[in-house]
């Protein structure tokens, strides 16, 4: 079970959370301005990276914020949680290999 | 002729308190302190199972929980016997019921033998090359015998009646077995300060150091160290010792599973006590000290009873006080066994010969052996073991310089031991994903680099030397402590008289004399998988160990190979012709051993495997005699019987109640979530299809909701309770995800939009009075509100009290008759809900449940979101478009609904379905189709979903989803059913008052 570091509550059990898939998505300004294809991409589109992926999650059992993480899917560590609003952060090439790791 | 085989003097267990078991009927006795498989042993019983696929007589082969072969079902009844269970683990109590498994009719005689002769016909892969034709065979013939012959033990057929606990919990430093390695490691960390957990998966910590008669630790004997070193972290209030506590997974981020069983040892446990207790421990820091497991040789009838690992003869003897046999003959690959040697022959078992697989052994072991008057036979192997129910004989043959086998030589022997070295035990550290590395000087896998936070120690990480092993413990201790905080000192002890340990081993099948056709060597006992079965795959053309591992079910068994994945990758890798570490090891999957599902299932059983949700009107429905269903986790009223009335005459006795006069209705499950702010209007604008800016305060309006495809999520009744306060509601089963989006859009798309959503659904309790006489009861209880038509029209609220109590009235209408919603706090429900039952009886008011609301809903053609919706019905599918605001600039969704795809004319739109006869009730989810015989496959144009009797219209009515079926109004389909197909015409789906007359009155 992971460990998730809720950064208003702390570290927590995955089992209080709720993954809200890929982040730094954000909804087109007017949407009605979008073509079919721009619309389908913002909906439907997604990452599935073989790495590093910046994810949404939900403290669902707990203040109910949601968050931002940065996580490597082949190792599901997380490098670092982030409040939502916040760019995604740039990560060093050594925190990325350990995360790799 | 008791215990005959038992070395007075010897041993652990208690020689004072005999206690008496039963194995297959038969009574033993054994001592306290013995397993089931050591008390068989002092009665000179090796007889305990029978293979899993050749019903070969089996004997017990290990002294731990690696044991392949010595699986038995412990306990009696239909509920409490436990199959499966390893003998070598079970520890013996006064009245032990057990039985071997897998024979028919008995142990000693299995007519499944015969498996044995056909054994030519019965290779790898055998099950996906035979059952393949004819096709229509599967069903009726292969599977069930196939199903009958397969598995071991059998399940229980009666609930559990155990119960199971579960714990978590957090520690520096977690150490996983109380070998020398994991009692140095805990000491050392405890001494700290540390929060230290110690588990061991066996009744008394030590290891092999409670096997071990040679070596002294600081002068003591090793076992007498041992309960010093217990007496020192029993000591310790930051140290806590689990003994029968088995880590059996680790998972992400150091959280071990350990399985502690709590009463299974003992023969009158107290009633309280659960059975088991599951712990999730999240360590800061893992040692590892696993230990090593030795391997077996693989030659012909290395399965028979009697022959057994070096290593656990050894065990038997120092720990529990058992010869294993009268005349032993040891096969070794490893100086290890002349120690186990020795240790039998100062306990007066006859060692005939020593067969050492390595041209010229040499080392202070095996010279003390030859000292000791033992024969040693160099560069010797063993080329069959005789015997059936127990091996009566050896061939030993000379090992010739050009690689083949030598004339062969019979030597008498009850007990054949064999010692192809170590392995160490990399379970946990592979589960944990740290990478294995090869060690050519030990010819294994031991750990590489770590995943997580973790380190193994001993014997596990392949070192052997006692010295060794308590310095790299406590190396591995201080190094946890200290990477958890804790500043640690390693402590030391001399190590005396301990054996040199050997560098041999042995990975593969044993050189052979002849080709062997008949023979089986066994590589993976439990799965009966031979030798030949892993070069049969490669021959076959299986390269990756991966596939020959599938292939062959060698390691697959419930001891997930612990003795044989490294044989088997010898074999493969000579088979392949390429070296061990290129072909690589299979991946170890958890549990390192099998756990009961009682004890993953812990409390979570019964009525606790849910939250049960009541409403505060529950217990008087109950006392009504209501039935009930389950709604997501709600607990609901459907309907409420009178006498020996069933469900349909109830709910038309209902249905005609609310339609006539009045009836009550608990509609306390509603999610309602309160939204509120400066920003709240704007809010619902953007999350809801409707438009609310010029909703006045005081009324109300159905709300829909759809996701950002188009397609309808929830709707729900929503009240405007001031310019900056809504009332809103959902669905009973909706309410979490409709807040859950709520909250996703507020935070992450418009944290600028000033809103504070709150859930507000066990907050109130909702009483709905339906009915042409609603207003008549409810009117004298509303201390002086003006409920008319005029002050309370329909589609509008009003806050006031009821008998005083504080009341958000609501005047809506789930079932097109005039109809309040009483929205009161939950804890005053029931008393309102009273109150207004009893000012109702003169009016003949009747409780209705579920089950009328919907036939009465129906009647209206008021959609049900996920019955007449399923996540691809846009709002004008469901005859909602009237919702949907045409001025709003954007709302959730509005971009997807205008895709071309969700304005096309043949999508699916609610309409209502009546049928020729009055009496046929379609069955709901019926497919429907243009003409009635057409060919399969039809083409299907929609289905029905929802149908019911409906006594109002003295007929039935259904709704359904149809392809353009707006346009169909009036046209004939078709609902083919099983025999028979039925005609239906399709109407606009709402059959009664269709003007709506019955709600603004």
């Amino acid at each position: 079970m992971l460990l998730i570091r809720c950064p208003y509550c702390g570290e927590r059990s995955e089992i209080e959370f709720a993954n809200g898939g890929e982040a730094h998505i954000a909804r087109p300004a007017d949407p009605m301005s979008q073509t079919d294809e721009e619309w389908a991409q913002y909906l439907y589109m997604r990452d599935n990276p073989k790495g590093l992926i910046a994810e949404r999650w939900r403290h669902a059992h707990g203040c109910n914020r949601f968050f931002n993480a940065l996580r490597d899917t082949r190792t599901d560590r997380f490098v670092m949680t982030y409040e939502m609003g916040r760019p995604r952060p740039e990560i060093d090439a050594a925190t990325l290999a350990e995360a790799a790791r | 002729m008791s215990q005959a085989f038992r070395v007075p003097g010897r041993g652990r267990v208690d020689s004072a308190r005999t206690v008496t078991f039963t194995f297959d009927g038969r009574r033993f006795q054994g001592q306290a302190g013995d397993t089931l498989a050591s008390a068989l042993l002092a009665n000179g019983h090796h007889l305990m199972g029978r293979s899993f696929k050749y019903h070969r007589a089996r004997g017990v082969v290990s002294a731990g929980s690696d044991e392949p072969n010595a699986l038995v079902a412990v306990g009696s009844g239909p509920a409490l016997q436990t199959p499966n269970l390893r003998a070598t683990q079970v520890e013996v109590y006064e009245g032990l019921t057990a039985v071997s498994q897998n024979r028919f009719p008995c142990l000693q005689f299995d007519l499944g033998a015969v498996n044995t002769l056909a054994a030519p016909l019965l290779p790898a892969g055998f099950y996906y090359k035979t059952f393949m034709w004819p096709r229509s065979f599967w069903d009726r013939v292969y599977e069930p015998v196939i199903r009958r012959a397969a598995g071991l033990g059998v399940a229980p057929t009666a609930p559990d009646p155990d119960h199971y606990a579960f714990q978590y919990a957090h520690c520096d430093v977690l150490v996983a077995g109380a070998g020398p390695a994991g009692l140095a490691a805990a000491l050392a960390a405890g001494r700290s300060g540390a929060q230290v957990i110690l588990a061991d998966e066996t009744a008394e910590v030590g290891g092999s150091l409670l096997s071990d008669r040679t070596s002294r630790i600081d002068g003591r004997p090793a076992a007498l160290w041992v309960a010093d070193i217990l007496a020192e972290l029993a000591a310790l209030p930051n140290v806590r010792v689990l003994t029968r506590c088995t880590a059996f997974n680790y998972g992400p981020h150091n959280m071990v599973a350990l399985n502690q069983r709590l009463t299974e040892h003992l023969a009158d446990p107290a009633p309280d006590m659960p059975r088991e207790r599951l712990w999730q421990v999240r360590a800061k820091e893992v040692v590892l000290a696993a230990g090593a497991l030795e391997r077996p040789l693989v030659f012909e009838g290395n399965d028979r009873p009697g022959v057994m690992l070096a290593s656990a003869a050894q065990t038997y003897l120092n720990r529990y006080g058992v010869a294993c046999g009268k005349r032993a003959v040891i096969v070794t690959a490893d100086d290890s066994a002349y120690r186990v040697a020795l240790d039998l022959h100062a306990a007066g078992v006859t060692v005939a010969a020593i067969a050492d697989l390595r041209p010229a052994p040499d080392s202070a072991l095996m010279r003390a052996a030859q000292g000791a008057g033992l024969t040693v036979l160099p560069g010797t192997t063993i080329q069959r073991a005789h015997g059936s129910t127990r091996v009566h004989s050896v061939e030993l043959a000379r090992l010739l310089p050009d690689g083949s086998v030598g004339k062969g030589q019979h030597w008498r022997a009850d007990l054949v031991l064999m010692s192809g070295g170590y392995t160490p035990s990399v379970h946990l550290f592979s589960q944990s994903r740290g990478k294995l590395a090869f060690d050519e000087r030990l010819g294994v896998y031991i750990p590489g680099e770590s995943a997580e936070r973790e380190r193994s120690a001993g014997a596990c990480r392949g070192v052997y030397a006692l010295a060794d092993v308590l310095a790299d413990g406590a190396a591995a201790g201080v190094a946890a402590a200290g990477a958890a905080g804790f500043a640690a000192d390693a402590p030391s002890w001399a190590v005396d008289a301990a054996d040199a340990p050997g560098r041999g081993g042995y990975a593969g099948a044993l050189p052979r004399r002849g080709k062997g056709l008949l023979a089986m060597a066994f590589v993976d006992f439990q799965n009966d998988v031979t030798a030949k079965d892993v070069k049969l795959a490669v021959r076959e053309g299986f390269r990756s160990i991966e596939h020959i591992k599938r292939y062959t079910t060698t390691g697959m068994a419930t001891d997930q190979g612990k003795m044989s994945n490294v044989n088997a990758l010898g074999i493969a890798a000579d088979a392949l012709g390429r070296p061990v570490e290129k072909v690589g090891l299979t991946t170890f999957r958890p549990p390192f051993t099998p756990v009961t599902f009682g004890a993953f299932a812990s409390h979570a059983r019964g009525d606790l495997f849910d939250p049960d949700r009541r409403t505060p009107i529950d217990p008087w429905a109950r006392a009504q005699g209501a039935v009930f269903e389950d709604v997501s986790l709600w607990r609901r009223a459907r309907y409420f019987p009178r006498g020996s009335e069933d469900m349909e005459a109830a709910v038309r006795r209902e249905c005609l109640a609310v339609r006539g006069g009045v009836g009550i209705f608990d509609a306390s499950t509603l999610g309602k979530i309160e939204v509120v702010g400066p920003d709240a209007a704007t809010f619902m604008n953007r999350m809801y299809v409707n438009a609310w800016t010029k909703l006045g305060v005081g009324k109300c309006r159905y709300g829909l909701m759809c996701r950002e495809n188009g397609f309808v999520y929830d709707d729900g009744v929503v009240g405007r309770i001031a310019q900056d306060r809504f009332h809103v509601t959902t669905t009973t089963g909706g309410a979490p995800g409709v807040l859950a989006m709520m909250e996703d859009y507020l935070q992450t798309e418009w944290p600028d939009l000033d809103v504070w959503l709150t859930s507000t659904t066990e907050e109130w309790a909702v009483i709905a009075l339906q009915g042409p006489s609603a207003r008549a009861v409810l009117a004298p209880l509303v201390d002086g509100l003006d409920i008319s038509a005029e002050a309370l029209p329909h589609m509008s609220l009003v806050e006031g009290t009821i008998g005083g109590v504080p009341m958000r009235l609501f005047r809506v209408s789930f079932t097109g008759e005039l109809g309040f919603e009483i929205n009161v706090p939950a804890r005053q429900g029931r008393a309102v809900w009273e109150a207004i039952w009893d000012a109702g009886q003169a009016a003949g008011i009747t409780p209705y449940g579920t089950e009328t609301m919907h036939v009465l809903r129906a009647e209206k053609g008021y959609i049900i979101v996920g019955q007449e919706t399923d996540g691809t019905a846009t709002p004008d599918d469901a005859g909602c478009g009237w919702a949907v605001s045409k001025v709003k600039a954007d709302f959730v969704g509005k971009r997807s609904l205008v895709l071309p795809a969700m304005q096309a004319p043949d999508r699916r739109q609610l309409v209502g379905l009546l049928t020729e006869a009055p009496w046929e009730v379609l069955e709901e989810g019926a497919q429907l189709v243009a003409r009635p015989d057409e060919a399969i496959p039809m083409h299907v144009l929609g289905h029905v979903t929802s149908s019911y009797f409906s006594a109002t219209l003295g007929r039935s009515i259904a709704l359904a989803m149809v392809s353009g079926g707006r346009a169909r109004v009036g046209e004939t389909l078709h609902v083919p059913m099983e025999g028979r197909t039925i005609a239906v015409t399709v109407t606009k789906p709402v059959f009664y008052d269709v003007e709506g007359a019955r709600l603004n009155v």
